[in-house]
């Protein structure tokens, strides 16, 4: 349980650690919050080459509310969201949302962007992300791009970002006071990964609900959007009916695989109770 | 070998050393700072033995790199009694059975401690929340809840649950 050797660097700026990244290639790897990528050195599953700390750069460290958008940097801790960010309902969801990631020591460390960067398909940020719309910024050592959510996740721990490229940022749209938000998770023992998880996003005008997003996660290899659910949403009165037939769509739009921890039908049980426990928070 | 000449802060001592970055931040204390009450039990981040306190957060020493704790703030159980004066904290787990074999004790100790000093209060849900991070294989766990709020209400950090 002993990571294997590496060569290790922490540079001090974003240009740095974008010029030790070109340099490495696919043998250097980014370490932020390292509460993922550490115990998979310690297995031996990853033996990257060299470590690029992002730690020291102080400008990655940064969360904050511009125009429309929540700019949350590479460096900002899962513990950040803990007491709500933001007034409002957003705040309250990612407190909410935040205060469900894995125990207390692992939010002190473990990073918002990281989490996306590593993409495993139960991450409560990678869901959130997708649901509420995020853009990443991703840079190299050449140039910056930014990155759709829709386009972000492409398979089990796989995104858009290519081995050169860091994720400096991720963008969550602020959006105006008509949208709710709810979150639910289950999972069999506190802090464990979630065997399903939903995170919902509502725009409620004149008492129905006009728009709406249902996101869900560890039912796959990637967090995926019931858009049929979301959809069938639209023009209903928030309630017990509207979410019984959307989360019944929720709990058929996906093909189930069967694991150690629950058969096709147990999962997809569980996406029909996350759905509609996530409908409900949102409407509280 | 590839090795750093780095210097940690723990509890407050200067300890220069020279470490391999891939040692943990745990190894390295144990090892090159000669700190053992750190312990280690699972080393991939999940049962919390190995807690310690890093600039204010209560943090899993297994995964973090000694390298990356320069500069930083590191508390660990050994310093927690002044002399043979146990803290408060420390006095509970004693006083109320808080520990059986031992071996999570240092990192429940630092975990509560983090808890106990922070400016808000502390209610049985909060606890619970908190303390589900660490894993007692002795299944010490009542006593060790109890150590912990015997220790909250001694230092008028404890409120009673609000009503369901």
């Amino acid at each position: 349980m002993k990571p294997a050797a590496f060569d290790y660097y922490a540079p001090l700026t974003t240009e740095a650690a974008l010029a030790l990244l070109a340099e490495h290639g696919e043998e250097g790897k980014i370490l932020a919050g390292g509460q993922s990528l550490v115990p998979t050195m310690a297995f031996r599953l990853a033996r990257p080459a060299t470590l690029i700390d992002i730690n020291r750069i102080a400008s990655l460290d940064f969360c904050r509310a511009d125009d429309e958008v929540l700019r949350i940097g590479a460096l900002t801790r899962h513990a950040r969201f803990e007491t709500p960010f933001l007034p409002g309902p957003l705040g309250a969801l990612l407190a909410d949302v935040a205060h469900n990631i894995a125990h207390t020591p692992i939010r002190s460390r473990g990073t918002f962007c990281g989490s996306l960067a590593h993409a495993d398909p139960a991450s409560e940020w990678c869901c959130t992300a997708l649901t509420l719309g995020a853009t990443m910024v991703v840079a190299n050592h050449v140039s910056e791009r930014r990155v759709a959510v829709a386009d972000w996740f492409q398979s089990l721990f796989t995104t858009a970002l290519q081995p050169d490229e860091l994720l400096t940022e991720a963008r969550l749209p602020l959006r105006d006071e008509s949208w709710r938000y709810g979150f639910y998770e289950f999972n069999r023992r506190a802090g464990d990964f979630a065997l399903a998880m939903s995170v919902v996003a509502l725009r409620l005008e004149g008492g129905v609900v006009r728009e709406a997003q249902i996101g869900l996660g560890g039912v796959g290899t990637t967090p995926i959007l019931a858009k049929d659910a979301a959809a069938a949403l639209i023009g209903q009165a928030p309630g017990e009916a509207a979410w019984g037939i959307a989360a019944e769509l929720a709990a058929t739009c996906f093909e189930p695989t069967e694991d150690i921890n629950a058969s096709p039908e147990y999962r997809r049980d569980l996406v029909r109770a996350v759905t509609k426990r996530a409908l409900r928070k949102a409407v509280a | 070998m590839n090795t750093r000449h780095i210097t940690l802060n723990v509890n407050g001592t200067d300890h220069a050393i020279e470490v391999e970055p891939r040692r943990t931040l745990a190894d390295t204390l144990r090892d090159q700072c000669g700190l053992t009450g750190t312990h280690l039990g699972c080393e991939h981040g999940v049962c919390g033995a190995c807690t310690i306190i890093v600039d204010d957060a209560p943090v899993r020493a297994c995964l973090m790199f000694g390298v990356q704790a320069e500069g930083r703030l590191i508390r660990t159980v050994e310093g927690l009694a002044d002399g043979q004066t146990l803290s408060p904290l420390q006095q509970s787990f004693w006083d109320n059975h808080g520990l059986q074999c031992g071996f999570c004790t240092p990192g429940f100790l630092m975990l509560a401690t983090w808890l106990l000093e922070r400016e808000t209060m502390i209610d049985e849900a909060e606890l619970r929340h908190v303390l589900s991070s660490n894993l007692c294989r002795c299944t010490g766990y009542q006593n060790i809840l109890k150590a912990v709020r015997e220790a909250a209400k001694g230092l008028g950090k404890w409120t009673e649950s609000a009503p369901a």
